[in-house]
């Protein structure tokens, strides 16, 4: 136990809100980033709940078709640019990534602070349009219906967008340059945790793909506002070039949204099994081979836009050839539990729910890969269903696993275990109720974006809102439950699940420097004999 | 016949069952995996639960060969669906040369079609069973996407280019279009109906139609009102390229390409004159964007494509 205060805990000095305001504390930060994504994910699961409020009957009763299309859009945009890209890598990889390292902070400590500040700015331009009365055109922004069809705030909200680019970029370098050249003596790379490596992978596709999005979106804005002739036919622009461009980033950011959700999963599946991960050096190439292999299966989006088959083909079998580093992650983590020591708190139902959905994602992205299936599928509830399964049910299953392994790290804190676990399965039931009925309904033929649809379709989608009921219940338990826990004691002890890395050895919560004394590391990740070992010698 | 509350599509068309063979394929697969390492981490999970506060697991750090199984495994499995699912995608890409035309166009929000011999609907699209079906597909506004479910078949249509999918009925009723290319405030109500009849009974349909004289001969008025024929003349007096069997071959440009004269290279001949000059002409050629509609367009192409060196004037249009 080290939970005496005599070093300062960074939550408690200095006092007062412009010391929160203006930290440079790579932690406060992440503290911060958790609140304002947090606020969105809440904005976020709103509007989700208004669609599938709508879908419950086959009529467009609830919303006129303008206000649904502006409630999915606006879902859509919030959720991906302010709640799932910066998720993990924002508060998570924010807090951890330095003290993972052994280092005081990251190596930009202001750039990390104006990162926030390009978020807030972004996502408030954003929230402007929405105050503004909305946009309509889906969160991929199309053309030609964005650039000359839609009148709605479509250039404030992809100022907004735009704005929120930099944040993520700016996070992507700084974790770079962090983990490049500020790990302790002895930390050599493979002796990092795969959530280092996860971080690393990441930050590569912020840094080269956010920026052709950004240009893309400001073009979109250029097309409206000054009349560019980019992407308007009629004056020999191409609107398919869009998609060519927007794809280029929004496919790697799925992969933004996943590969630090793996890396927390690898921290999470060594850790209840008390074990040393399986395969360490084939997890963390499998970081990077997405992370390379993703920036060219964007084609896949556009095997019915009038791509080239040829160009088809190609896009095609790369997207095949990228479902294999998932698998190997997926087999090792399997393969970790293997004769591990499995604790069964509150963490180890995340990472079996994580396991289930991402493997329903991950292989249900094999149907939409394989062209011929694809014609049948794009742009029906099957997509919905299939990127949800990945987003949401890989991506937010790993921050919420995330968040509950490193709470009371964070925060000092312990949350209510039966709480926690009651949360994590009706999560799971709950998302499964929602996204599973949509692969049928998909497959059935219904499209996406559909304010009304035919009779025949309801009963699934009534299943679907039903889950969506539950999966909600479920969030709020979450944020009820550790909202509450800060009105308890601070009692988290150092290293409450047993587990090895830098940021176990240090209090709960950390000291504003992390360490008082710089760290030396002498072992790999994960080496849970070596220290059971030395435990017996001393 | 179909429940009201179905939990799998109709396959009414010829490809419908290939589709449904190799979805069945990669379900069986992907259910296969999703059990295997399902079963494994809930069994491990209890097997090898912790027993005491301070137990840790085996020393246990990986296998190459494990490592070469899982993937070389997945790896030859997804290659099987690339090459199927990219045969299967090539079949359905490109028409039978005996298919019959139909042309669609995509607006805010409504699908126009018109038959060859001149019929038009609107959200309906009647064909004869057992016959290909070929759909050249315009956009006059934004996105839209022609999706037939029941046939597993859809194509975007493009603002700016014509797109082409076909398919062969085999199964007569009616089935769903829908628009599945989110295009703006009505995109769910951009929805219609393929009503597939036994071929008797659909050449009595076209003949009750109410018919405007066939596509060819639309383009061929449109040829005269629009003065096209002014410039395009018969012999090579005129200041623009002779058409006369010009469909279907390929011309030199100005910049040293050569170009294959195909609908997608006609249309942008008449709405972006300038982009690809036939080598010996001048850049003279004014847009008719916005005087030509996407339908006229089609009709225009389908007269130009009837402009045979032998027989200039084929009465029914096609080929």
């Amino acid at each position: 136990m080290n939970h005496d205060i005599k070093a300062g805990s960074y939550l408690d000095a200095p006092h007062g809100i412009a010391s929160w305001l203006l930290t440079k504390d790579h932690k406060r930060i992440a503290l911060l980033y958790l609140i304002s994504i947090t606020v969105f994910f809440i904005i976020g699961g709103i509007f989700a709940a208004g669609i599938r409020t709508e879908l419950m009957t086959p009529e467009g009763d609830l919303f006129t078709a303008d206000m649904y299309n502006k409630v999915f859009t606006l879902h859509g945009v919030v959720m991906i640019f302010f709640f799932l890209i910066p998720s993990i890598p924002a508060t998570l990889g924010n807090f951890l990534v330095p003290i993972m390292c052994g280092a005081k902070d990251l190596a930009f400590p202001r750039i990390n602070l104006l990162s926030w500040y390009l978020y807030v700015a972004g996502a408030s331009l954003t929230i402007g349009a929405v105050a503004l009365g909305g946009v309509d055109t889906g969160w991929t922004f199309y053309t030609p219906y964005s650039s000359m069809a839609s009148n709605t705030n479509v250039t404030l909200a992809a100022l907004g967008v735009f704005i929120a680019g930099f944040s993520s970029i700016l996070t992507g370098f700084n974790f770079i340059v962090t983990i490049h050249r500020m790990r302790a003596p002895g930390l050599t790379w493979f002796r990092m945790p795969l959530f280092l490596w996860a971080h690393y992978a990441t930050s590569l596709v912020m840094i080269l793909g956010t920026p052709v999005v950004a240009i893309t979106i400001l073009l979109v804005g250029a097309e409206r506002a000054l009349g560019f002739a980019i992407f308007d036919p009629r004056v020999g622009g191409d609107p398919v070039l869009f998609q060519h461009l927007f794809w280029f980033y929004s496919h790697p950011a799925v992969y933004i949204m996943i590969l630090p959700a793996m890396g927390v999963i690898s921290e999470l599946v060594a850790a209840v099994s008390r074990k040393q991960i399986f395969g360490y050096s084939f997890v963390a190439y499998s970081s990077l081979a997405i992370a390379i292999i993703g920036f060219l299966v964007w084609g896949h989006h556009m095997f019915v836009s009038s791509q080239s088959i040829y160009a088809g083909l190609v896009f095609s079998i790369i997207t095949m050839i990228v479902a294999v580093p998932s698998a190997v992650k997926t087999f090792n983590w399997t393969a970790t539990m293997y004769k591990g020591s499995i604790t069964w708190d509150s963490p180890t139902y995340w990472v079996l729910g994580f396991m289930g959905l991402f493997l329903i994602g991950g292989l249900t992205g094999l149907f939409l890969g394989t062209m011929g299936l694809d014609v049948h599928l794009h742009d029906t509830y099957f997509v919905v269903a299939h990127f949800h399964y990945i987003m949401v049910g890989g991506g937010v299953m790993g921050f919420l696993g995330g968040v509950h392994f490193w709470w009371p790290k964070m925060t000092g804190r312990i949350y209510p275990e039966t709480a926690g676990k009651i949360a994590a399965v009706l999560v799971f039931v709950g998302f499964n109720l929602t996204f599973f009925p949509q692969f049928v309904v998909g497959y059935l033929g219904m499209p996406r974006r559909y304010h009304a649809y035919p009779e025949e379709f309801q009963i699934l989608n009534v299943l679907s809102t039903g889950g969506a009921a539950v999966l909600g219940a479920g969030y709020l338990l979450i944020l009820a439950y550790l909202v509450a826990s800060f009105f308890k004691p601070r009692n988290a002890p150092a290293n409450p699940w047993g587990a090895t890395g830098l940021e176990w050895d240090i209090p709960s919560p950390p000291t504003t420097f992390n360490f008082e004394h710089d760290p030396v590391v002498t072992e790999d990740a994960y080496d849970y004999v070596g220290r059971a070992r030395k435990a017996r010698e001393n | 016949m179909q429940s009201s509350f179905p939990l799998f599509p109709q396959a009414a068309s010829s490809i419908a069952s290939e589709v449904d063979l190799l979805y069945f394929f990669i379900l069986a697969v992907a259910s296969f995996f999703a059990v295997l390492v399902s079963v494994a981490v809930v069994f491990f999970a209890i097997k090898f639960r912790r027993r005491h506060a301070d137990e840790i697991g085996h020393d246990i750090h990986g296998s190459i060969a494990l490592e070469l199984i899982w993937s070389i495994i997945p790896f030859v499995l997804a290659m099987v669906m690339f090459f199927w699912g990219a045969d299967l995608y090539f079949r359905i890409a490109r028409p039978p040369a005996d298919a019959m035309d139909v042309y669609v166009v995509g607006k805010q929000w409504m699908w126009k079609v018109q038959h060859p011999e001149g019929v038009r609907e609107i959200n309906e699209l009647h064909v004869p069973l057992g016959r290909p079906v070929r759909i050249t597909l315009g956009s006059e506004d934004v996105l839209h996407d022609f999706y037939i479910p029941a046939f597993r078949v859809k194509m975007d249509a493009v603002p700016g280019k014509l797109t082409t999918l076909w398919f062969t009925a085999t199964k007569t009723g009616s089935y769903h279009v829908f628009c599945a290319e989110y295009c703006g405030t009505q995109h769910s109500g951009m929805i219609g109906q393929v009503i597939v009849m036994e071929p008797h009974d659909y050449e009595a349909w076209l003949a009750g139609g109410r018919s405007t004289g066939t596509a060819v001969q639309n383009g061929e008025k449109l040829f005269t009102q629009l003065a096209c024929i002014t410039c395009h003349k018969t012999d090579t007096s005129g200041r623009g390229p002779v058409l006369t069997g010009v469909f279907g071959s390929t011309v030199q440009l100005m910049d040293g390409r050569q170009v294959i004269v195909d609908e997608n290279y006609l249309r942008e001949s008449v709405m972006n004159p300038q982009a690809k000059i036939v080598l010996g002409y001048q850049p003279i050629m004014p847009t008719f964007q916005g005087t030509v509609s996407e339908e006229n367009l089609l009709q225009l192409i389908a007269y130009i494509k009837t402009l045979k060196a032998t027989t200039p004037e084929s009465p029914e249009g096609g080929q």
